[in-house]
């Protein structure tokens, strides 16, 4: 049970580090959300190239696999598995295999929304 | 830049329609009608935009017992692209159609031309405002309505809302355009879109000073000096700029602001209301009331407007600023 | 008044954005955020026999699922004010821009305004993702293949 509750802990404390490290990007940066986020994926991939963001999915779980940085993590993970096997080719192949969940989930879920609902101009 | 009307056209009448959210606005007795559907029951919002406008003239034309034939000119704008809700609305009311585009300061540009018009003769009625719809310029400038992100305190919220007056020969007991100002496009370098008071207070100190020098006034010759849409924090750096240069302090309580009055103290709306329509709104409805109560005898509307595209911003340029001023009196 | 005098006039009296509060508010959300992702992970590794390794997936897809809801009530944008990067880092974030970029392009149709519009926000983000992968394992396979670096 304690195993539980320390991996929710770190899993809380790493994505919400990341996360703080995204407002930072925006507040003192003073970059847009686009590029705060675009910035984050280029790190993901940088991670995995240097072997690190697998130790970090290790550690904090969906710490690590929720965040954006998650994301360019995934699409180098598939290029450099494929790539240790097939060398060149595997390069061009392997980047679709592993990340498809996010996009086919958001592509299919805002085709459903944009059915559904109707933007609203509701201020809180 | 400045022009006197010698023939002081009379604000005849006015007309303003909001969307259902200006319902929390602290002017909202001065509006002539309230939406219960931000797309006023179109199926867009740039068409529900198109339905603000045409509903505002159509009251303007049954609370002076005018028929559109009767109408010379409409000039007006808004903040979609190609101004494509004025357009249609001006397609609705079948009249000889000037489309005007001075971002958030078309209330009062509107108002100038239809004045010129009629001083020159070649108009008995004309029908001039502005309006805009939140919706379609939040598509139009910034993200979808539903997207999470996070706005700063400087952020001023679009209003939907259309206000247009009738502008006419000189007629007694009436508000009259005595003067107007028509602003430079002032540009210090401001590159916040999420703050448009930074960007416009200048082009609205210019404007003001530019008028009181050729009318050889002062502050004090106005009941109000009421800007447009600087909201809380423009209005601050605009009494501010008029302090330092030498305004006493009992003199600065005559600047107001429409946008930063528009939905009172409700910090949800964080800087204030801005849009073509919240001058237009304020300036048609709350403040012609304020002429014919005798509240006022003399004011000066200084609309601001921010002359940025969202393809300006994204090829890094900065936010170039204008505001048009009309000086009006009560005769 | 000068340009230079007008700024810093400007600066003093626009209010700096709290900088340490937002900072506290995205780590509590995009924490919270990662628990709910973690929670769901369990689930799916105990009820439907996900490994560590296969459980991204369906993760991933669930998350986005409740941020489609959680935008269409329009909940999602009151979430993002309050939370700032604590909502738009994590995928939910990512389900979010692109949510809310097809539920606005509604209005032109399926074809002219959803499909065309839905990824004006996240499609920067697919963009890097997927050239930073490719240069990343580009260099690392140049770097295997000169014998300097192993897989």
């Amino acid at each position: 049970m304690s195993t539980i509750g320390f991996t929710f802990l770190v899993a809380f404390v790493v994505g919400g580090l990341i996360c703080v490290i995204g407002q930072l990007l925006m507040d003192v940066g003073k970059l847009t959300p686009g590029h705060t986020l675009s910035i984050l994926v280029v790190v993901g991939a940088i991670l995995d190239g240097l072997n690190l963001y697998e130790a970090l999915i290790n550690f904090a779980g969906a710490g690590a696999t929720i965040p954006i940085t998650s994301f360019g993590n995934s699409l180098t993970h598939g290029a450099m598995a494929e790539a240790e096997k097939h060398g060149w080719i595997g390069l061009l192949t392997g980047m679709f295999e592993v990340t498809s969940s996010g996009i086919s989930a958001a592509i299919l879920f805002g085709f459903i929304a944009a059915l559904i609902f109707k933007p609203k101009g509701k201020v809180d | 830049m400045v022009i006197v009307f010698q023939s002081k056209p009379s604000i005849l009448s006015s007309g303003v329609v909001v969307g259902p959210l200006e319902k929390r606005s602290v002017f909202q007795t001065y509006f002539d009608k309230i939406s219960t559907d931000e797309r006023l029951q179109k199926d867009s919002n740039e068409k529900g935009n198109a339905v603000l406008i045409s509903d505002a003239c159509q009251i303007i034309l049954n609370k002076s017992n005018l028929k559109n034939l009767d109408i010379d000119y409409l000039l007006g704008g808004d903040l979609v692209n190609q101004m494509t809700p004025t357009n249609f609305a001006a397609r609705e009311l079948a009249v000889s159609f000037i489309g005007l585009f001075s971002a958030c300061a078309t209330s009062v540009s509107s108002i100038v031309i239809a004045s010129l018009l009629t001083e020159l003769g070649a108009s008995d009625f004309s029908i001039a405002g502005a309006s805009s719809q939140h919706n379609s310029v939040e598509r139009q400038f910034r993200y979808p309505v539903d997207y999470g992100g996070q706005k700063p305190a400087t952020a001023q919220w679009t209003v939907t809302a259309a206000g247009f007056v009738l502008v006419g020969k000189h007629q007694p007991k009436l508000p009259y355009v005595e003067a107007a100002t028509i602003g430079k496009v002032i540009d210090y370098g401001a590159t916040d879109p999420f703050h448009m008071g930074g960007a416009m207070a200048p082009a609205a100190f210019d404007t003001i000073q530019a008028h009181l020098k050729k009318r050889s006034q002062t502050i004090k010759d106005y009941d109000v000096i009421m800007t447009g849409d600087l909201g809380k924090i423009g209005l601050k750096i605009l009494i501010a700029m008029f302090a330092q240069s030498g305004v006493k302090k009992e003199d600065l309580s005559r600047f107001r602001d429409a946008g930063a009055e528009f939905y009172g103290e409700d910090t949800a709306f964080l800087a204030g209301a801005s849009g073509a329509g919240c001058s237009a709104a304020v300036y048609s409805g709350y403040m012609m009331e304020q002429f014919k109560s005798g509240r006022y005898k003399r004011v000066l509307l200084v609309a601001t407007g921010a002359l940025l595209s969202p393809l300006s911003f994204q090829q890094g340029e900065s936010i170039p600023c204008t505001a048009h001023a009309i000086e009006i009196g009560m005769g | 008044m000068k340009e230079q005098q007008y700024n810093t006039l400007k600066d003093q009296i626009t209010p700096k954005s709290p900088i340490a509060i937002n900072c506290l508010k995205a780590f509590a959300v995009g924490g919270v955020i990662c628990c709910v992702g973690q929670a769901i992970s369990f689930f799916y590794m105990m009820f439907f026999d996900f490994t560590e390794k296969t459980v991204g997936n369906p993760t991933v897809a669930t998350m986005v699922f409740i941020a489609m809801l959680l935008t269409g009530f329009g909940q999602y944008r009151k979430l993002g004010q309050f939370a700032g990067a604590g909502s738009a880092v994590p995928v939910t974030g990512f389900g979010n821009a692109v949510v809310s970029s097809a539920i606005e392009g509604k209005t032109e149709g399926l074809v002219l305004g959803v499909g065309s519009n839905m990824f004006k926000l996240a499609g920067s983000v697919i963009l890097f993702g997927v050239v930073s992968a490719f240069f990343v394992t580009l260099i690392k396979l140049i770097l295997v293949s000169v014998g300097v670096a192993a897989w």
